[in-house]
């Protein structure tokens, strides 16, 4: 029996991880690595709420799919952005990325 | 009688015209507006006093006429109005103001010819004339009060009209503090006079003044120092002689003629609530005039600085007003105001109307002089009267006047107000005329000292006295052909203390003492001053060196007032309290900007730029609400 | 125990597996291989629920797109040698254990939870609650009742966005 439960363990083990990541990594593509995590444990959810608990509706389901789009969109951008810093600071750890700090 | 309101509007239009304008017109023009504006108000002046006496009297009085008065300000039951009130005395000041005024402001061609401000002096003086003007036509007393302060303010203006020179700036600020801090008092007053009585209004007959009765005598004596100050009275007084400062011109209207009668003209004006209310608080009255026109006279014996002598007549003859307006006694048979009883009241008006002439003669002849040997010092002048004959000739008569010689209108009105001290008390009768002897001696000693004496060669070889133009003697003949017909106006026919008709009877008793005594001090001053040494005056300078060095320091009374503010009401009260506020109230704050700049520093650290940390701050943030959630 | 359970276990135990391996791997390179497993399983559990298109979807975009941008940009900045700077060990401790909380206060609330629906049933074509792309479709378009217009046209305004951006951010100057 695939109990509501499960599916959701699942995801706030994939969500705690990626919280784990995102503050114990240095390196920023690996801390947008772990908000892919926490993203993708998002959508399961909605997935699941909408496949068990609302079966008539289907809200749910396209919030994942507008989450994939919003997911891809900010890992565009931020690799951009990570790409940039990278030509101007030869380095993307982010002790290193002082120069916007007050 | 609407077209008064021309009287004041004229030259508000000028000041207002003149001071937008300021140096985008030439000199002349301004000239010529200001005293163009000026020559219609004096026109109108005329007319109205033409108009309004000769007009019917009701039940022998002339009416009061009142052809505006707007509700200006409403306060519950209390209102402030504007307005215009014509009855004899507001008639006759607007004689006295505009005629003045005329004269100065067309001698003020010639004296200010030249001078850098020509466009705001002319600008200043119409400021002045239309307060000054709205001050008399007053129909109530905070309009009074209203227009008393913008006197005030042209006053201060004018007497700082050389704002390069230190000297006139500390005088201005001098007469601004010490007259304001006098007007203190009479604000004080018209709130009391306001909250007891019920109005603002000098309709005396409303029932409110009843019932007010009692808080009335103080309401008056606030409203006198009030006046006191603005008439330099004794000990307010020390700000007229440095007043001296400004343009000479503006002596002469400002504080010799119109603004320093302000005072006197208030008294005048609540005349019926001193007599009928508060007729014991006049001595106060009295004996402040009696010591200041004393005090004032003591000190023009000796000064050296010819506006300062003229300065300290003023003092001392504005006094003598003082002191004829307190030794009204009420009416004994029944009514409270009585002509005869209140002959003082005609006299101080009289004398005000006669002064206002002679001691702007006075002063605009010192104009000349000090136009024509560049100094206020007798020591520069002696012997001017061959160089200035026109200026010589009316100061004489001048003199005379003030002296209280006949036929010269001085002294008709000063005989009234001795015969009214007489009549009062003999010891102020008597003191009164000694007084009077004084001011012959000292009016002569600078006579003396300024058209005979020794001639100051060296000064005047290096720069040639010579006449003034015409534009300065024209005032001064005027004056002087006002000054010997002044007298023979029946004066009380217009103005008197009940408003019916009086004679004027001469008490040749009193007269001829006045005049023998007047007579005995000029040929004293002629017999110590009017020579080319002057043994006897030396003499009595090395025997009584204290008494004259007393005198000449004015007794001091300036080191006094220096003492009492800068050591005592300064160290003591002003000083802790600036203490007290720099640290204290400026301390909290200043405590306040510190601990926030300390407490924004201390936290900075949290705003690091780093993600991480957010996040770590963000996380517990929402586990809290999370474990909250839960339980 | 049907193939579905079969199914299921196989893959939470991947998605686990690796989620966990994703944060703690040493190389960034595997960290990122990892994830792909990780996105692989969730589209698989979106197949077990029924959601093909969703389950397409993940893979197409996450899987084929976003992955292979991110192997892509890892190679262009540092390569393998991801030098994962020295964390002190007393932050990761610290951070583990607030996480291995957390999961519990989760884990908490969903067995404190009395759900509606305990179990999973199996898809049916018939049932009402799947839908064919040319529902979603129409669904996606459309403005009245289940309509996702507004947030289908925001997404698209995001898109463009983001498009335009990352021109000009990455752009050589």
């Amino acid at each position: 029996m695939i109990q509501l439960e499960y599916l959701l363990i699942i995801s706030a083990v994939m969500l705690f991880a990626g919280i784990y990541g995102f503050f114990t990594r240095k390196s920023t593509l690996a801390m947008l690595l772990s908000i892919e995590l926490m993203l993708n444990a998002a959508d399961i959810n909605f997935a699941v709420f909408n496949r068990m608990l609302f079966p008539d509706g289907h809200e749910g389901y396209f919030f994942a799919i507008f989450g994939i789009a919003i997911a891809a969109a900010e890992s565009a951008i931020a690799i951009a952005i990570m790409i940039n810093i990278y030509r101007m600071l030869k380095n993307i750890s982010v002790d290193e990325l002082k120069q916007m700090k007050w | 009688m609407e077209y008064t309101l021309f009287i004041l509007l004229l030259p508000l239009c000028s000041f207002l015209l003149l001071g937008l304008l300021d140096s985008k017109i030439s000199k002349t023009a301004a000239g010529i507006i200001g005293t163009l504006s000026l020559g219609a108000v004096t026109l109108l002046s005329y007319f109205t006093a033409f108009e309004y006496f000769t007009a019917d009297r009701v039940n022998g009085v002339f009416e009061k006429v009142m052809p505006y008065n707007i509700t200006w300000l409403p306060l519950g039951n209390l209102h402030f109005d504007m307005g215009i009130l014509l009855d004899p005395i507001s008639v006759m000041m607007l004689i006295v103001i505009s005629t003045v005024s005329l004269m100065v402001h067309i001698y003020s061609f010639g004296y200010m010819k030249g001078e850098r401000g020509f466009q705001r002096y002319y600008a200043f003086l119409s400021l002045f004339t239309m307060s000054m003007l709205g001050l008399v036509v007053a129909t109530n007393i905070f309009q009074m009060y209203l227009f008393w302060e913008l006197v005030g303010v042209s006053s201060y203006l004018l007497i700082g009209f050389y704002y390069t020179t230190p000297a006139a700036i500390a005088a201005s600020k001098k007469a601004f503090i010490v007259t304001r801090f006098a007007d203190m008092f009479f604000l004080v007053g018209i709130l009391i006079y306001g909250y007891y009585c019920k109005s603002f209004g000098f309709d005396f007959n409303a029932e409110g003044f009843a019932a007010g009765a009692f808080m009335l005598p103080t309401a008056l004596v606030l409203m006198f120092i009030g006046g006191a100050g603005k008439s330099a009275m004794f000990p307010l007084h020390i700000w007229l002689p440095d007043a001296m400062e400004g343009p000479t011109p503006v002596s002469a209207l400002i504080h010799a003629a119109t603004m320093v009668v302000a005072g006197v003209f208030q008294i005048a004006r609540l005349f019926p609530l001193w007599i009928q209310y508060a007729p014991e608080a006049m001595s106060i009255v009295v004996w402040v005039g009696v010591v200041t026109a004393f005090y004032a006279a003591a000190v023009a014996c000796v000064q050296s600085d010819i506006k300062r002598v003229l300065a300290f007549s003023t003092i001392s003859q504005i006094a003598f007003m003082m002191v004829a307006l307190g030794v009204c006694l009420p009416g004994e048979h029944g009514a409270v105001i009585d002509n005869h009883a209140s002959l003082g009241y005609m006299a101080s008006m009289f004398h005000l109307f006669t002064h206002a002439m002679f001691k702007a003669l006075l002063f605009l002849g010192a104009g000349c002089i000090i136009h024509a040997v560049h100094s206020n010092e007798m020591s520069a002048m002696g012997g001017l009267r061959k160089y200035m004959p026109i200026t010589h000739i009316t100061f004489l008569i001048a003199c005379l006047a003030i002296a209280g010689i006949p036929p010269f209108s001085g002294f008709f009105s000063k005989d009234e107000i001795l015969t009214a001290c007489m009549h009062y008390s003999p010891v102020v009768g008597w003191i009164m005329t000694g007084v009077a002897a004084m001011t012959a001696f000292y009016m002569f000693r600078l006579y003396f000292g300024i058209f005979w004496g020794t001639e100051n060669k060296e000064l005047h070889a290096h720069h040639t006295p010579h006449e003034a133009p015409l534009a300065m003697t024209l005032p001064l003949i005027v004056l002087t052909c006002i000054t010997l017909v002044a007298g023979f106006i029946p004066f009380g026919h217009f103005v008197s203390a009940s408003g019916e008709a009086y004679d004027i009877h001469l008490d040749w008793t009193v007269a001829a003492t006045s005049i023998v005594v007047a007579v005995a001090s000029i040929a004293l001053a002629t017999y110590v001053y009017a020579g080319e040494r002057q043994p006897i005056a030396e003499k009595l300078h090395g025997a009584f060196p204290r008494l004259h060095r007393w005198a000449f320091k004015r007794f001091y009374l300036d080191e006094v007032y220096q003492f009492v503010t800068h050591r005592i009401i300064f160290a003591y009260i002003s000083r802790p309290i600036a203490w007290f506020d720099r640290n204290v109230v400026d301390g909290f704050f200043n405590f306040l900007a510190w601990g926030t700049h300390k407490l924004s520093h201390a936290i900075r650290g949290l705003q690091s730029g780093s993600v991480q940390l957010y996040a770590q701050v963000f996380l517990l943030g929402i586990l809290v609400i999370l474990l909250l959630l839960i339980m | 125990m049907d193939s579905h359970n079969i199914m299921f276990v196989i893959l939470a135990v991947i998605i686990l597996i690796s989620s966990v391996a994703t944060v703690v791997s040493k190389s960034i390179i595997r960290a990122a291989t990892y994830l792909l497993f990780v996105l692989l399983g969730t589209a698989g559990l979106y197949f077990l629920l029924g959601y093909t298109f969703l389950g397409s979807v993940q893979i197409m975009v996450y899987a084929g797109g976003i992955i292979v941008l991110y192997v892509f940009s890892i190679l262009l900045t540092s390569g393998q040698q991801e030098k994962l700077n020295r964390v002190y060990l007393m932050k990761k401790i610290a951070v583990g254990m607030s996480c291995i909380a957390g999961l519990g206060i989760f884990i908490a609330m969903f067995f404190k939870q009395q759900f509606l629906a305990t179990a999973l049933s199996a898809p049916s074509e018939s049932d009402a609650s799947f839908l064919s792309i040319e529902e979603i479709g129409k669904h996606m378009l459309s403005t009245g009742e289940g309509g996702f217009l507004l947030p289908f046209e925001a997404v698209s305004i995001l898109l463009l966005a983001c498009i335009v951006g990352g021109l000009i951010i990455a752009r050589k100057r």
